[in-house]
This record gives C-alpha cells, structure tokens and sequence, in this order.
C-alpha cells in the first residue's frame, strides 16, 4: 500500500517558519525532515516520520507555489490564491530575500551574468551553502539589480517599494547592486578579511556622498544613485596639488604633526610615514576617472594605506585621530583652494577607512 | 421582459504573457449571458488592462437569470490567428435577484481556466434590474432565499416550516458526447462546467417554484448533489426544507441600511456577548416572536407527501420526541436516461426510498423525519441510493397543517433538557425490542438506553461531560462482477455491512462511556472489488438515559486456562479504557454507582437503526442489529469477528492533549469558543499493492488509515491547541480502475485497485481557549496562547515546546486579519450603500449625500484595494461573532485539467494547486458580493482521475455554501496596536501597483 496523493489546503494559509527557513536553505524534502526529526518536533506528538514527511512535503509545496509569487513581492498582497495575513507576507518576503553573507562575499562587484551564475556550484562547494539556496540568492540579486535599473529616484527607496523589504535588507541590496554595476574588486586576496557588512557600509557611504543623488538634486535622474557623478570624479584630479606642490605638503605635513605630537604612541610612525600615506590618499583620488581604477578604488585603500598603517601597528584610535587631523589640517592650507571637493572626499575615504581598518 | 442585467469590465491585473516577443498580451473581454455576448475594446500590449466598459445591458427573461451564469471571457487579440482564450469567469447572479441579498456584484475574479488555472484577474461590476412580475403563471421564482445552512439562519426568524422540497434534472453528460471525440479537451471541460451551472440554475428555480407554491419564501438546509453517472448521463438533484422567514429587525425601519449593522449591538440582547453564545443564540432567534399559522389553499399534495426536513437544529420546543435513526439503500443498475425531459425512473427511485424512510419513521411511531439527508455511490453501471434521517415528533406549532400528519400523544409538558429523549412510540408495542428505563433526567417519561441521531444535538439538551468523534470503518471484499449478477451480490453484502458498522459504533460508544450518537452518517461506497462503509457521528453522554454498562469479553472454551488469561488481560484493557475515557471526557455521572457489571443474559435486543436493502421496491427487509444487554455488552472471541471487533476498539489512538473532535457543529461540553478559526481540506489517495487481501487485512489497513490521516491532522494543527476539530467530514470513494485514466481515449490502466481516501475530508477548525477567566477580551487571550508556555502547560498539556513557538498558524494572524477585515467590512457595506445610492431608487438609501459621495470616491481606485479577508467554515455560524446578513448560495462548480502532470509536481501538486484554486475563486465570489465569510460550506464532490502514464490527470470539485457579512461580538473593542505595521505594508505593498 502507498500513498498516492496526499494533500492538506487550508483557507488562511499557514506555514511553519522553520520549514520555510529548511526550504531556502535548499534542503530536500527528506533532508528537511531529518532535520526536523532531529529538532525534536515530534516529541509530545503522536506522530511519526510519515505524518512529518507529509507536512514537510504540503508545506514544500505551498513554498513552492509562492515562490512565483515571491518574485514580484507587490503582487503577493493583491493576489487571490492565498489568502496571507499581511504579517506573515512580510515574513515571506524578507526570508525569501535574506541571503547568506558568505555566498554574498563570493558573488560582490561580480557582474551579474550567466557566466556568474554557471561557477555557482564552485561558489556553493566553497561556502557550504546549497546550490539551490547559491541560485535563488542569486537571482534575487540579479532580479533586483534589473528592477532598479531601469528605476529613476533613490536606489534604497526603490527597493523598498518593489520589494517590500525591510530598511536594513533595502539598503544591503542597494550595497550589492552599487557593488554589482560599479564592478569593485572584493575577490582579491588582500580583501578576504572585509566582511561583507564592511563593503555594505562603504557602499552607504559612496551612494550617499559620490553619487549623482547625493547631492539632493531628486530630478529622478536614471541609475544617479548607482553611478559616481562624473564631474566630482573630475574635480578630484585638482586635489594631487597637495602631493604635487612641496610647499603644500611640506606644510600640511607641519600642521598635521603639531597637531598629533605627545597625543599617540605611533606618532613617529606616522611622522615618518606621512607623505607616503598621503600621496596614496590623493593618487587614488586622482584615478578615480579612470573607470578601470574604480574597481580598484578597496584594493588600492588596503594597500596604500591600510596595510602600511597596520605594519605600523596603529590603533583604531591613532587612525581616526590621524585621519581626522588629515582632514581638518587641510583646510588651513591657505594655498589649497578646493576644501569643497576635499571634505566630499576625505569624509567617505575616512569613514570607509575607519570600517576597514580591523584584523 | 422581466429583467435586465448590467455589466461592466473595469480592469485586469497579473495577466499572464500570450506573446512571447513582446512579453505582454493584447487582451479583450467578451461577456456573455444567454445567446448575447458583447466585446471589449483591445487594450494592447498591458499585463494590467484598464478596459473601464460602458455597461453591457441584456435584457432578458427572469426564468434565464436564474438559470444561466453570466459568462465572462478574456482574450487574446491576435491579428493572424485566431484569439487566444486567456480564461473565463463564470458569475452566477442568483444573490442579486433577491432583493433582501446582494444588490451588486463587484470585485476582482480569478480568471480561471480549466488547462492552466488561474490566469490573472478581472475586475467586474454586476447589477441586475428586476421589474415587478405579477404574471400567476410564472416559470422564474425570483426572490426565494436558498441556505445551504441546516438551521434557521442566524437572522430570521422561522414564521414556519413548510416541509420537504425536491427536485431533479437530468441530462447527457458533455464528457460523454460524440463531439467530445472531436473538441479539446478544453472545450469540453468548458462545455461540462457550463451545463452544470445551467442545470443548477434551473434546479433552484424550479425549487422555487414549489417554495412559491406552498408559500413559503426560502429553503433552508438546501443540499444539492451530482450523480456522474458516466455513459448514462448526469443527474443533478436537490433536496431542502421550505420555509417562509421573517427577518429579525433590530431597529425600525433601517434594516436596508448597512451602517444600521453597528446600531444593532445596542438591541442585542446580553446572549450574545456571552462566549457560549452559540447555544444561547438560537433562542434569540426564536424567542422574538410566537409563531404564526398560516393557512394557504391548495399546496401541492405531492410536496407534502413526505414529512421530512433537512435541518439539523431547530428552534427551542420544536422537536418533540427523537425515535431514532431511520436509513434505507437501495441497489440500482443504470440505464441511459433517454428523455432529459422526463427524468421518471430517478424520480421514481427516489420516490421509493423516501416511502420506505416514512414508513420506518412510522414504525417508531414518529410522524416526521429529520435531519434528513440522501447520497449515491455509483461504480460502473451499479448505483447505490442512500437516504438517512432521524425519525421524530414535531410539535405542530411550526407546522403548516397538513405538511405533517400530527399524531395525538402529544406531551406537552415535558421538560426540553430531556423531553427530546423520551420514546415516541408506544411501550407495549414496541417496534423493535429495547431496554426501556425511566428518564433520568425527570423521572416521569420511558426513555432507550441509546439513542442514534443523525442531527446535531439539540441546544437544550443536558449532557454530562464532553463529546468525541466515534467511527467505524469496516472493508469488505466482493467478487468483481457486472450488470445483474454485481447488483446482487452488493444487496447481499450491505446488510452485514450495516450491522458490523453498528456493532463497531456500539462498541466504541461503549467504550467511551457514552449513551448517545448525533450526526451520524454512514456512507457506503461501492469498488470494483470491495465496499467500504465508514460511519462518523459525535459520542455524547445525555444526562437522560441510563449510564451504558460496560463491556465483558467471554469465550467460549473456559477450559483453556492461557486462554482465559488472555481474555482477562484484554478485559483488563477494556477497563481500563473505560475508565481513561471517562476521565477524559469528564464523564462523572452520579447514576454510575448503581451500574450492574456481569451476568450476561444473552437476550438479544434492540436496535435504533432500521434499515433495508432493496434492489426492487417490494422487498423490504428489516435488520434486527442487536447485540448483547444493557449492562454488561458482550463480545465473543471465538469467532474472528468478535477479535477484530476488539482490535479495532483498542486500536483507536486516543487523541493527543487539547484537541477535541465532533462530527456536529458544536461540541458537546465545550462553551468556551474563541473566534479564531481555520477551515482546512485534506484529500489522500492510497493504492493497495496487493490485491488478494482478506476482509481483515483490509480492515486493518483501512482503520490505519483514517488514524494516520487524524494523527496526522493533529500534527499540523499542534500549535493551534486547545483546539476543537467541528463538523470533521470524512468521504471515503474506491474508484473504478476505468476510471483511473483521464478521458475515454486513453487505455486501459492496468494499475491495482486505488483507495482514495478519504476524499475529502473538510474539517473546520474552532480555536478554542480553556484557560480561566475565558470569557473576557478574546485578543489577549489568544496573546496569551502564543506567548506563554506556563499557561498552556497549566492546563495539561506538554507541548509547549520552543520549536512549536516558532509555527504560529495564526492566531496573531486572525487578529490582523480580522481587523483588517473589519476595516474593509466597513469600507464594503458603505460601498454597496453608494452604489445603491446612485441604481436604484425604489430603494431608499438612508446614508447622508456627502458621506456616500466621498466614498464612492474610495471606490475609484479598484487596483488599491487590499484583497477582503474571507473566512470559510462548514459550520453555520463563526463563534463570538453576529452574521448580519446572508447574501446568498454559493454554489460552484470546477473541472481542472492537465497534461503535464509531473511539471506541476505530480497528483499532489496538482491537486493541491486546485484546491488553492478553488478556495480563491469561492472567497473572491464572496467578496464581491460584499461579503466576509462563506458559512456552511462544503466541498461536496471530488472527483480525481489520473493517468501517470499519459502524463494527465483530471480532478472535479462542487462546492456550497452561503455567503455572508459577519461583524464580531466585541466590535467595539480597543484594536491592538502592533496590527498597524502589517496594515502599512500592506498598503505601501498597494501603493506601488
């Protein structure tokens, strides 16, 4: 005797958020109830394997007819076909949409293509993460990055709006499509210490300073939260006066020491080290029109700067004391006309800075 | 020219793409009613067309908006080739032709098409201009209320119950027309779905008709069914009870008005806001006013022919005397209906099963019978008829004279917690033999030592401790056979198969400590090479008749002392179940201590089941199905029946802590209701891989699998606890291998016999909460079941476990979506009072001009609206909450269909996503009526065919019900706040469509 067709409906849809999670985690229907054998659901019931095979398997089910669903979150609150009360649509949603920062660190500033998505059985053998769960992460990605690209307005409020997400998961996506279109290097081994949180952050940072939109100008101009505004990226060029002229930074050197003197244990370091530091600051600033160095924009921060300063052994403190007297020292230079376009600049480098520098 | 219908096509949305170049679809609609059809312009290149029609206006006879649906059917544009069907709508207008039900029709439909499901949605306006018909002779019955609903509805008032009302038409099944051999399968499916719309249509009109003519305005307890009768037609019939129902107005003369619904609280009378309003409810229903007679000449003799009633509840003082449950079957061999017209020998069948019913109930000495009900099996070319009831004594107050024969030993004066139980027939003259004993409740009357009913147990009645879910299952084989010779061997076995199921019955009422059955039903299906009978009904102890005694083994060679061990040990069992249930069922009786166990006295006696097979109408056979005495119930385990019996009672696993299950409506012995609710529908089909089974096997395999489906029901439901499983309906179907393949063509599936099983389950689901202090503020409550273990553990129950927190089926949800609802409840009846506003005249709005005004304006914006909450139950009520007003039968029928079955992830998968399907297109035709809940809902007919190799399979479904407005008992109540966040998301989610 075998069961031939088994199937439990129920008018308010109901899901257990445990088997969801099993779900998008890419367990198969037997591994899922192995697992929930082993979490002990079936102690106090009578019940055996079978019964929880066949609630694992109604529930598979339900998932999967959601899941079409799923991919355009809006139509989920009008449809007809289940009936979801609203709190639990907006766990849907934000589950189906979670990712894994592993596989995530794997697939940032990679292009989006079908060559992506054929190595992400390698991406999957090497974080653990189940293909299916590599895929639909993936594609997640991939859906969003192409909704909001032909979007006009504010990138995080755009996916926000068109997939219902949470603020936190809208501005991850925002990180993971600016990362995506701008192609940033994250893959090369120096990098591997950032954590993906570390490149969200400084995604933040440059969406809300470098680009089109920061400057409030909401002329719904396509991609302006997606792309680095041009004429900025431009006007960069002028700040390589301040390693170019000896004079300036000769005094800038000056000032920025006095400033630090008796105040950290590195001050030596720092001194010795200061013009080196400060020509890598300002180089990468001065390539950044070059699409080509853009990608290289964390790359060329971890080398130029962040290693130096680590092998100096500075701490936390001595980099934002360092960075901040950096910063501020420049605008007493009364040769250097461009305090503008400075502040822009060194209040990403620092804050990203800031966030990356750590073991 | 009695009528004229209006529709408009608003818009689209989620459509799916008929053109793969551009991905999008150039889509048209074509509507139509009758021979008339109108188009739509095309809205090219949208997956979300705003079509915004003119009204599409037909005008046509009243007899055809009863009995056509309008039909609505959207396109494709296509230059070159011929338009695509996207799907169609099929809006059955009956609720606008009765001016107290809805008055428009308006909303979003699942466009749904029987290939590929749903396919997007429609948004449509429907309104219906009905023109006063006084012509005496009329074929349309306009205006007569139809109720799915087994009791009086929860807002009327009987003024009085006419009787029985039947009807029956017949035709050629589409599926099995020679075009069918020539057209698509689509069209075909098409065409079957049509003729049944038609036919339903035609058949409530002609119910009608017959209401009209005995005078009364409604039917209640409206039970419609189809026959597929295969080669020799489809039949399609229907049974009720008509009535004539005044509606209770709270008010003066706002009753049309939707904003009167919030006043009404204020009339209400302090029942209502009890939590054990459900029973109190009735008598408010009642108690308003003293029934009136009502004389009307020249009602049809034939209606009256049969003193029967569909209702399962009645009013306080209506129901007399029960004598007990009266059945009849009978072996029919099908024939081809030749003349559609003249459905004679399905009448006539019918006809002879209704008198063989009267003349049992007669035999108990009852003059009427109630909750009365019939069903088919069919296999092949044999169909087996069934009609059950429970014979009765009405109290003739209700009456019109001459529905019922009122018979003179009448006795007013007993007391209604008891006097339902008292024996209606005469003493010394038994019908049939039984232990006859004063009541216990009274003292005064003769009451039996059991009582099987097929009815819901009546409000008044006192019962001591709680009820439970008592089944029998039982197999037999049979040898394959055809025509004649199978019709035989099928009446030979089905009286075995009654007493067996009686005997299980009694066993296990027995073994729970219990003296009384209601709702019972007992179905029988008919295979190719077995018959399965499965009888449910809900266990109760009435504090009226005698405690039940116990049970005691014997065997017959006392010599065997190993032997006697055994049935000491197995006695010992029994025993100790006995006592575990009594516990568990709270059952503490103080008339136990003078319970008598022992000396069996072999005398063989009393039955309340009558029943009688017959394959022709003059051979009536009448069963005596009895077993042991009173006392002590004595089982022989000799014989292999009696071990099996034993097994079967032992083997029945108790059920898991906090949950409860009935068959009725409500539980006996539980008050304390909450109004979260769930409606669920389960289907399994098991395959037997070995076909050489003996009755045993089978039995054993059958009655694991009705376990194994209930322990599975309790896992699903675990988080839900304490929670009540109302009105559980089982179905059990063997089909036919033939039929095992999808449509005529294919070939012969060699495949062993299929079980399916039980077909369909539809078990609603009443959270209940049995925590002290119950009766307050129902939000907290269920805050509390979510949140706190200590409390549930309080009251017994283990599994307050952290990995069951984490599934929440909802109570949160309930509360969101109530509020929801209640939001939009309001925004819907304010909506409908505008519309009627701006139609109609003759029916006066009484809301303010600025207030409809500003929200027609709501109104604009159809693609915003959030979808309404629906709630479906097959009870006749929601618990803690009012229904405000009925807006009509619901009565819907699908065919799905596919040739990729594996694609869409096998039977389970398909039938599943059918299911879904189903409970989409009934809540969307409920909200665009305006309306919040379906109640008495059923999923009558499920019919699964498939062909595994052929990659396709086929899957029918029937459903009913009654939709309706509810508002909740403590409306006024502060709203919880946390809800607002799901709210907003919601709407943002809506902003952007």
């Amino acid at each position: 005797m075998s069961v031939e067709l088994d199937v439990f409906v129920v008018n308010t849809t109901i899901m257990d958020e445990e088997v969801y999670q099993l779900w998008l985690d890419g367990y198969t229907v037997n591994d899922a109830v192995k697992v929930r054998m082993e979490g002990g659901v079936l102690e106090g019931c009578e019940a055996s394997a079978e019964v929880l095979h066949s609630d694992t398997m109604d529930q598979y089910r339900t998932f999967q007819m959601c899941e079409r669903l799923l991919h355009s979150p809006v139509k989920l609150a009008n449809q007809l076909l289940f009936q979801i009360p609203p709190h639990r649509q907006v766990m849907l949603i934000e589950r189906y949409y979670a990712f894994d920062s592993v596989f995530v660190r794997e697939v940032l500033g990679k292009k989006l293509s079908k060559g992506t998505k054929k190595d992400l059985d390698d991406v999957s053998a090497k974080t653990g993460v189940t293909l299916k769960s590599c895929r639909r992460q993936f594609d997640n990605f991939k859906r969003v990055f192409k909704v909001v690209e032909e979007l006009k307005g504010p990138l995080v409020e755009n996916i926000r709006q068109h997939f219902l997400l949470s603020d936190k998961l809208a501005r991850d996506y925002a990180a993971i499509v600016f990362f995506a279109n701008n192609r940033f290097e994250t893959g090369k081994k120096k990098l591997h210490y950032l954590t993906f949180q570390d490149f969200a952050f400084c995604a933040g940072q440059l969406i809300s300073n470098w680009t089109v939109g920061a400057l409030g100008d909401y002329n719904m101009v396509e991609d302006m939260d997606v792309d680095l505004e041009k004429e900025f990226l431009q006007d960069l060029k002028e700040l390589k006066i301040l390693i170019t002229d000896r004079d300036l930074l000769d005094q800038h050197k000056s000032l920025v020491c006095t400033a630090l003197r008796g105040k950290t244990k590195a001050f030596n370091e720092m001194e010795a080290n200061f013009k080196n530091l400060s020509r890598g600051l300002v180089n990468i600033a001065a390539k950044l029109t070059n699409t080509k160095e853009v990608r290289d924009f964390f790359i060329d921060l971890v080398e130029k700067f962040i290693e130096p300063c680590r092998s100096d052994k500075w701490t936390a403190g001595d980099m934002r004391l360092y960075l901040t007297h950096y910063t501020n020292s420049a605008h007493v230079l009364d040769t250097f006309k461009h305090q503008v376009v400075w502040d822009r600049y060194m209040g990403v480098i620092k804050s990203c800075i800031l966030k990356m520098y750590h073991d | 020219m009695p009528g004229k219908l209006k529709a408009k096509i608003v818009a689209g949305r989620h459509l799916p793409v008929m053109d793969r170049a551009s991905d999008l679809t150039d889509a048209f609609v074509e509507v139509k009613f009758g021979n008339t059809t109108f188009k739509t312009d095309v809205y090219p290149k949208s997956l979300n067309p705003q079509w915004n029609s003119e009204w599409f206006k037909f005008e046509v006879d009243d007899e055809d908006l009863q009995d056509e649906p309008l039909q609505i059917t959207v396109l494709d544009h296509d230059t070159y080739s011929a338009n695509d069907a996207i799907g169609k709508v099929y809006i059955d207008i009956d609720p606008l032709l009765s001016s107290e039900a809805a008055t428009v029709i308006s909303g979003w439909f699942p466009i749904y098409d029987t290939i590929h499901g749903i396919r997007g949605e429609i948004n449509v306006l429907v309104k219906v201009d009905l023109f006063n018909d006084l012509n005496r002779f009329r074929q349309s019955s306009c205006g007569v209320k139809f109720f799915c609903t087994t009791s009086i509805p929860r807002c009327y008032r009987a003024a009085l119950v006419h009787g029985f009302v039947e009807e029956l038409v017949v035709n050629e099944d589409p599926e099995y027309q020679w075009i069918d051999r020539i057209r698509t399968p689509r069209a075909s499916n098409e065409a079957r779905q049509r003729l049944i719309s038609l036919m339903s249509g035609e058949l409530q009109r002609k119910i009608g008709l017959k209401v009209l003519e005995m005078g009364g305005n409604a039917v209640v307890g409206y039970l419609q069914c189809f026959d597929l009768e295969g080669e020799s037609g489809l039949v399609v019939r229907a049974i009720g009870t008509a009535c004539t129902l005044d509606k209770l107005i709270p008010g003066s003369e706002i009753k049309e008005s939707p904003l009167a619904h919030g006043c009404r609280s204020s009339h209400n009378s302090p029942v209502h806001s009890a939590c054990s309003s459900q029973r109190l409810s009735h008598s408010q229903n009642f108690s308003v006013s003293v029934p009136t007679l009502v004389f009307t000449e020249g009602g049809s003799p034939r209606i009256c022919e049969f003193p029967f009633f569909t209702l399962t509840c009645f009013p306080p003082g209506f129901l007399v005397h029960i004598g007990g449950v009266v059945s009849a079957r009978s072996v029919k061999l099908l024939d081809r209906i030749h003349n559609p017209d003249e459905p004679e020998t399905r009448d006539a069948w019918w006809e002879e099963i209704r008198q063989e019913i009267k003349s049992h109930a007669k035999a108990l000495g009852c003059h009427a019978v109630v909750g009365y009900s019939e069903s088919t099996t069919i296999c092949e070319e044999v169909c087996i008829l069934s009609a059950s009831g429970t014979a009765a004594m009405l109290n003739p107050r209700f009456m019109r004279e001459g529905s019922v024969c009122v018979y003179s030993r009448f006795d007013d004066a007993s007391p209604p917690s008891c006097g339902f139980c008292h024996i209606p027939y005469d003493e010394f003259n038994m019908p049939f033999p039984a232990q006859l004993t004063y009541c216990y409740h009274c003292r005064r009357q003769k009451v039996p030592d059991v009582l099987f009913t097929t009815i819901d147990l009546p409000a008044e009645a006192a019962v001591t401790g709680k009820g439970c879910l008592i089944q029998a299952r039982l197999c037999r084989t049979k040898k394959k056979a055809q025509g004649e010779v199978n019709a035989t061997a099928i009446s030979n076995l089905l009286p075995f198969m009654e007493y067996e199921l009686h005997t299980q019955l009694m066993n296990k009422l027995k073994l729970r400590c219990m003296n009384a059955l209601f709702g019972l039903r007992i179905q029988i299906s008919v295979g190719e090479n077995m018959l399965l009978g499965l009888a449910s009904a809900t266990g109760v102890y009435l504090s009226a008749l005698p405690a039940p005694g116990g049970i005691q083994i014997a065997g017959k060679t006392p010599s065997d002392l190993s032997y006697d061990q055994h049935i000491s040990t197995m006695q010992k069992r029994i025993n100790d179940t006995i006592a575990m249930n009594k516990e568990l069922y709270n059952i503490h009786p103080p008339e136990c201590i003078e319970e008598v166990v022992g000396s069996p006295i072999p005398d063989r006696q009393r039955s309340r089941l009558f029943r009688s097979t017959s394959e022709s109408s003059d051979e009536l056979s009448e069963l005596d199905l009895s077993h042991g005495k009173k006392d002590a119930f004595v089982l022989e385990i000799d014989d292999t029946d009696a071990v099996e019996d034993i097994q079967s009672l032992l083997t029945d696993a108790p059920m898991p802590a906090g949950f409860y299950s009935c068959n009725t409506e409500v539980m006996p012995g539980i008050y304390n209701w909450t109004s979260g609710l769930q409606m669920f529908t389960s289907v399994r089909v098991y395959r037997l891989n070995n076909a050489n089974l003996t009755n045993q096997g089978l039995n054993k395999i059958f009655t694991d699998l009705c376990e194994n489906l209930l322990k599975s029901l309790y896992f699903k439901l675990r988080s839900m606890i304490p929670c009540c499983l109302c009105h559980l309906n089982f179905t059990v179907a063997v089909p036919e291998e033939e039929l095992i393949q999808v449509r005529r063509h294919t070939p012969k599936n060699t495949s062993p016999i299929l079980f399916i099983f039980p077909i369909n389950i539809l078990i609603k689901l009443c959270v209940f909460v049995c925590f002290p202090g119950s009766g307050e503020n129902e939000e907290q409550l269920q805050f509390s079941m979510e949140l706190c273990g200590e409390s549930t553990s309080s009251n017994n129950q283990p599994t307050a476990k952290p990995s069951v927190s984490s599934v929440d089926y909802g109570s949160f949800a309930d509360r969101c979506s109530t509020w929801l609802e209640l939001l939009r409840l309001k925004a819907h009846t304010i909506r409908r009072g505008s519309v009627k506003t701006t139609s109609s005249s003759e029916r006066c709005s009484p809301l303010p001009e600025v207030r409809s005004r500003s929200l027609r304006s709501t109104r604009s914006l159809p693609c915003g609206a959030p979808v309404t909450v629906v709630k479906m139950t097959p009870l006749s009520f929601l618990p803690r909450t009012r229904i405000v007003k009925y807006l009509g039968i619901i009565n819907m029928f699908f065919i799905r269909e596919t040739t990729s079955l594996r694609e869409e992830g096998g039977v389970s998968g398909f039938l599943h996503s059918f299911i879904a399907e189903v409970f989409a297109m009934v809540r969307a035709h409920v909200a665009a009526l305006g309306g919040n809940a379906v109640v008495s809902y059923s999923m009558k007919e499920c019919v699964f065919m498939e062909n595994p190799n052929k990659n396709q399979a086929q899957c029918l479904i029937n459903v009913s019900g009654d939709a309706v407005i509810f508002v909740r008992e403590s409306d006024q109540e502060a709203i919880p706040p946390l809800i607002t966040c799901g709210q907003t998301s919601t709407t943002g989610a809506d902003g952007t469509t």
